[in-house]
């Protein structure tokens, strides 16, 4: 029996698990239309290729993933594209994002699909086939998982499977592990095989007595070596993807290091699934469980076809008339999601209908007293009541001082204090701040840049033209020396050259003092946005790629 | 926009408050056994004075006073002001003091949880150098076979300074045993033939050490009920026992053992009621420590060298400065940063 580990802090709050957990994963109903966002995973939106009107298939895609960092959008029944347009999307940024309405026909017709075996596909053609199954981490980070299952240079000696599901209300992985743990366990096997990973160690939390059978059962049906289903105490949030590592491994994995730095990958049970199904039976991620709980009649965990609106969703579980909202996720980390309407995404594990009953208001945030209990539970180990307080004052460099972005906004913090003070806001708050100054002053440095070697491409214009005249003309001299009408001394000559020179620099100056850059100064503020937005962009691509190994 | 998380515990300021002023009860019923009811006077006059002079505070200060008032906290620096001065004293005395430490020591500086300085040590303070003969006055045990003051002549004093004819105040109150310690020491006496004086018991004080027992037993309902951990109340408790302990050691002809300096003056409530107030101790573990230990240490130096009856709020106050300092210098690592790890 291998000895675990802990992690310091963490909260216990009621687990609500048991309501979706009464019944068997039920499959829904086919909606009456498919609004599928084409960025459902980290990285670099999909881009649409079908037509308005046009026709598709069951696992057609309707979106190719653009560039390194992305993964296919697919259409997942068949039926007729209806709308290419911008709509409000599940996201905790509450703005509306490109998505293709598909018009389901009802007959669920495939496209043409079949598996390959993994043991005599080249690896660099099983990350294609994921890629273009839009395998992405099911956790809810998204990430495309054929960047994931890659060990690079590293050497990966753990591969840990999280089913820790320490999010309260949420059962999907746990109902999927109940269910379908031969699939999970042969996808394990396969994203160790593309790691070279020594070992599987699989963990979860000891309130899912029920998965923890199954898996071991599958485990010792399947005969699979060096793989270890361990059950660690529930303790959220565990789940996390680092928390999970320090669990199982011991290995602390710090904020902005890849586990895989450390030997160590993570991939949610869910992901493992769903490339399994992808690889060996060719079928693209169209589907997921999603735990419909809270405010409803039956809680319950559904199969659903990505694209289904929530609101036709959560009515298959019985909504209850006093739903104000809905959360996407847990209620430690989930989104408040801006409306109901919105389409079930890859990264959808969970939709509570929320009440004022079981979600009353906050009661009013009082002063911090500095009791420290945010400190106890947190577990990046962090001071959350002084990054709370720079963040309020707006001290953002001391806030980073004291490791704001090591924060992985669990929660923990705000859900312990006495004071009722939103402490994860703040703290969303002051990354957002830091984030938009460093893009502003990266956007001036560029606009320097920029303008400076515009200056300097100008003068050495300027300079290069003046010596040509003055070579042109010191060629016409020397023809009329040549014919000595005017007798000039060759100094002389030179003299008056020089002077040509200088005066021509001079007013390559003067010009290029007077003539402003036009492209970088002076911008309308929409091309100022442009800008901040493109950088945005390759910034935030450029944080996806290098936090490869983000919570599954 | 509502964001996560969207549950919380149901704990608040106000019950932790509560839960501390209960813990309180303990010792208080024993001051009443051994010493009257005069300490529920003074504890009602803080109390009035403290709430009336938060909602004033608030009011102009336009904040919120229901939920500001109902937090508890004003209600707990009357109390530990209440019990850190004489309980047989002009009524004036407390009000002034519960006033200072609420309006001055508490509000100018912002009000809840932004206070550099305990308040009830502010009020203490300011006190002893204001008005020192009055903090003086303590009221000697019951059953010491001196004259005992019923409950309507204490409260005739308190408010008339008046005493029953043919008293003096002298008659009924005493130095406290820190003091009678100091004064008697001065005077060439063992700690031997003091500690036999009648005012003194089993640890310290006749009446005092008891009391002193009962702020113990109350602070270990608060390390239970997780209100406050053992860091600070250890360390100081532990810094207190060496630093006698380190004197009684080299001269035990003119320091007394550590237990006394526990179970003496404030020590007690200090440990489980000042310092752990969090408002104005470090947040970091190993920052409690330092300043626990500092105070434990001041506390011992003031109160056998310095001139005052005990040094518990001075050296609460000295160490209430240096937080931001500890705190800054005590910065754990945080995860995955401790280097030397896997």
């Amino acid at each position: 029996m291998r000895s675990i580990f802990t992690f310091k802090g963490g909260v216990h709050p009621p687990t609500h698990k048991s309501e979706s957990t009464q019944s068997a994963i039920m499959q829904a109903a086919t909606p009456s239309k498919l609004v599928i966002p084409l960025h459902q995973h980290a990285g670099i939106r999909s881009k649409p290729i079908v037509q308005i009107g046009e026709r598709v298939l069951k696992g057609q895609i309707i979106g190719r993933p653009e560039g390194r960092l992305s993964a296919a959008v697919h259409a997942s029944s068949s039926g007729i594209v209806s709308a290419i347009d911008l709509q409000l999307v599940a996201h905790h940024s509450g703005l509306p994002d490109l998505c293709i309405t598909l018009i389901p026909d009802g007959k669920d017709e495939w496209i043409g699909h079949s598996g390959v075996d993994y043991k005599q596909t080249p690896h660099t053609e099983l990350r294609h086939l994921l890629r273009l199954a839009g395998v992405v981490g099911l956790g809810g980070a998204v990430f495309p998982s054929d960047i994931k299952a890659y060990s690079n240079k590293h050497k990966i000696k753990t591969m840990v499977l999280n089913g820790a599901e320490c999010e309260p209300y949420i059962t999907c992985d746990d109902m999927l592990m109940r269910e379908r743990a031969d699939d999970i366990l042969r996808g394990a096997e396969l994203l160790r095989e593309l790691l070279y990973a020594d070992e599987i160690i699989i963990g979860i939390e000891d309130n899912k007595p029920e998965a923890i059978a199954a898996m071991r059962q599958s485990l010792g049906n399947g005969k699979h070596q060096h793989m270890e289903v361990i059950s660690v105490p529930t303790v959220y949030p565990s789940g996390g993807a680092k928390q999970l590592i320090r669990i199982l491994t011991g290995i602390e994995v710090a904020a902005g290091v890849r586990s895989t730095e450390k030997g160590v990958q993570c991939f949610n049970v869910a992901t493992a699934y769903s490339a399994w199904r992808a690889i060996a039976h060719g079928e693209p991620l169209l589907s997921r469980i999603v735990t419909i709980t809270g405010n409803v009649e039956q809680a319950q965990n559904f199969d659903v076809l990505l694209g289904t609106p929530v609101d036709e969703l959560i009515a298959q579980a019985g909504l209850k008339p006093d739903t104000e909202r809905y959360i996407m996720g847990g209620p430690m980390m989930g989104v408040d999601l801006p409306s109901a309407s919105v389409g079930v995404t890859k990264a959808t594990n969970c939709i509570i209908a929320a009440s004022p009953v079981l979600f009353p208001p906050p009661p009013l945030e009082l002063p911090c007293i500095r009791c420290t209990r945010c400190a106890d539970v947190c577990p990046a180990e962090l001071q959350p009541q002084d990054l709370f307080w720079f963040a309020k004052a707006n001290n953002f460099g001391k806030a980073q001082d004291f490791h704001l972005f090591d924060c992985i906004e669990c929660g923990a913090c705000a859900y312990v204090c006495p004071s009722h003070i939103p402490l994860v806001q703040y703290y969303r708050y002051a990354k957002s701040e830091i984030s938009a100054r460093e893009q502003e002053s990266q956007a001036a440095e560029l606009a320097r840049e920029r303008h400076e070697y515009r200056q300097f491409r100008i003068e050495r214009e300027k300079l290069e033209k003046a010596e040509k005249l003055a070579q042109k003309e010191k060629a016409s001299q020397a023809t009329k020396v040549a014919t000595p009408t005017v007798p000039t001394t060759p100094d002389d000559e030179d003299a008056s050259i020089q002077r040509r020179i200088e005066a021509a620099l001079a007013r390559a100056k003067e010009q290029a003092a007077a003539n402003k850059p036009k492209n970088t100064e002076e911008l309308t503020p929409q091309q100022k946005a442009e800008i901040a937005e493109i950088d945005a962009r390759r910034a935030k691509a450029h944080e996806l790629v290098s936090s490869g190994e983000k919570a599954e | 926009m509502w964001s996560s998380p969207f549950i919380s515990t149901p704990s608040s300021v106000s019950q932790i408050m509560l839960r501390v002023l209960l813990a309180l009860i303990p010792g208080i019923a024993l001051y009443m056994w051994y010493f009257g009811p005069a300490i529920l006077v003074s504890i009602t006059l803080a109390s009035i004075t403290a709430l009336a002079t938060e909602a004033a505070m608030l009011k102009l200060r336009n904040r919120p006073i229901k939920p500001f008032l109902s937090d508890n906290s004003a209600l707990l620096t009357a109390w530990l002001l209440a019990l850190s001065i004489p309980p047989l004293a002009p009524w004036w005395l407390i009000v002034v003091g519960t006033a200072f430490a609420i309006s001055v020591s508490k509000h100018l500086y912002g009000g809840l949880g932004n206070n550099p300085f305990n308040p009830a040590m502010v009020g203490y303070a300011v006190l002893i150098i204001s008005f020192p003969v009055y903090m003086t006055h303590w009221l000697t045990p019951n059953a010491l076979g001196h004259i005992e003051l019923s409950f309507t002549e204490q409260v005739r004093y308190i408010f008339n300074g008046v005493l029953p004819a043919g008293l003096t105040l002298d008659a009924v109150t005493m130095a406290t045993p820190l003091d009678t310690l100091k004064t008697q020491l001065h005077l060439s006496l063992s700690p031997e033939q003091i500690r036999n004086m009648p005012i003194f018991g089993y640890l310290a004080g006749k009446g005092s050490e008891m009391i002193a027992i009962g702020f113990a037993v109350g602070g270990i309902y608060l390390l239970f009920a997780r209100i406050i951990t053992w860091h600070l109340p250890v360390a100081f408790l532990a810094s207190l026992f060496a630093t006698s302990g380190i004197f009684y050691l080299a001269d035990p002809g003119h320091y007394v053992a550590p237990l006394f300096h526990w179970f003496s003056g404030a020590a007690m409530l200090a440990a489980f009621f000042i310092i752990t107030d969090p408002v104005t101790s470090p947040t970091t573990i190993k920052g409690k420590f330092i300043f626990a230990a500092g105070v434990g240490v001041l506390t011992y130096l003031i109160r056998v060298f310095g001139g005052f009856p005990d040094g518990v709020a001075f050296a609460t106050l000295l160490l209430n400065i240096c937080v931001p300092l500890i705190d800054a210098w005590t910065q754990p690592k945080v995860f995955g940063k401790k280097g030397g790890g896997k």
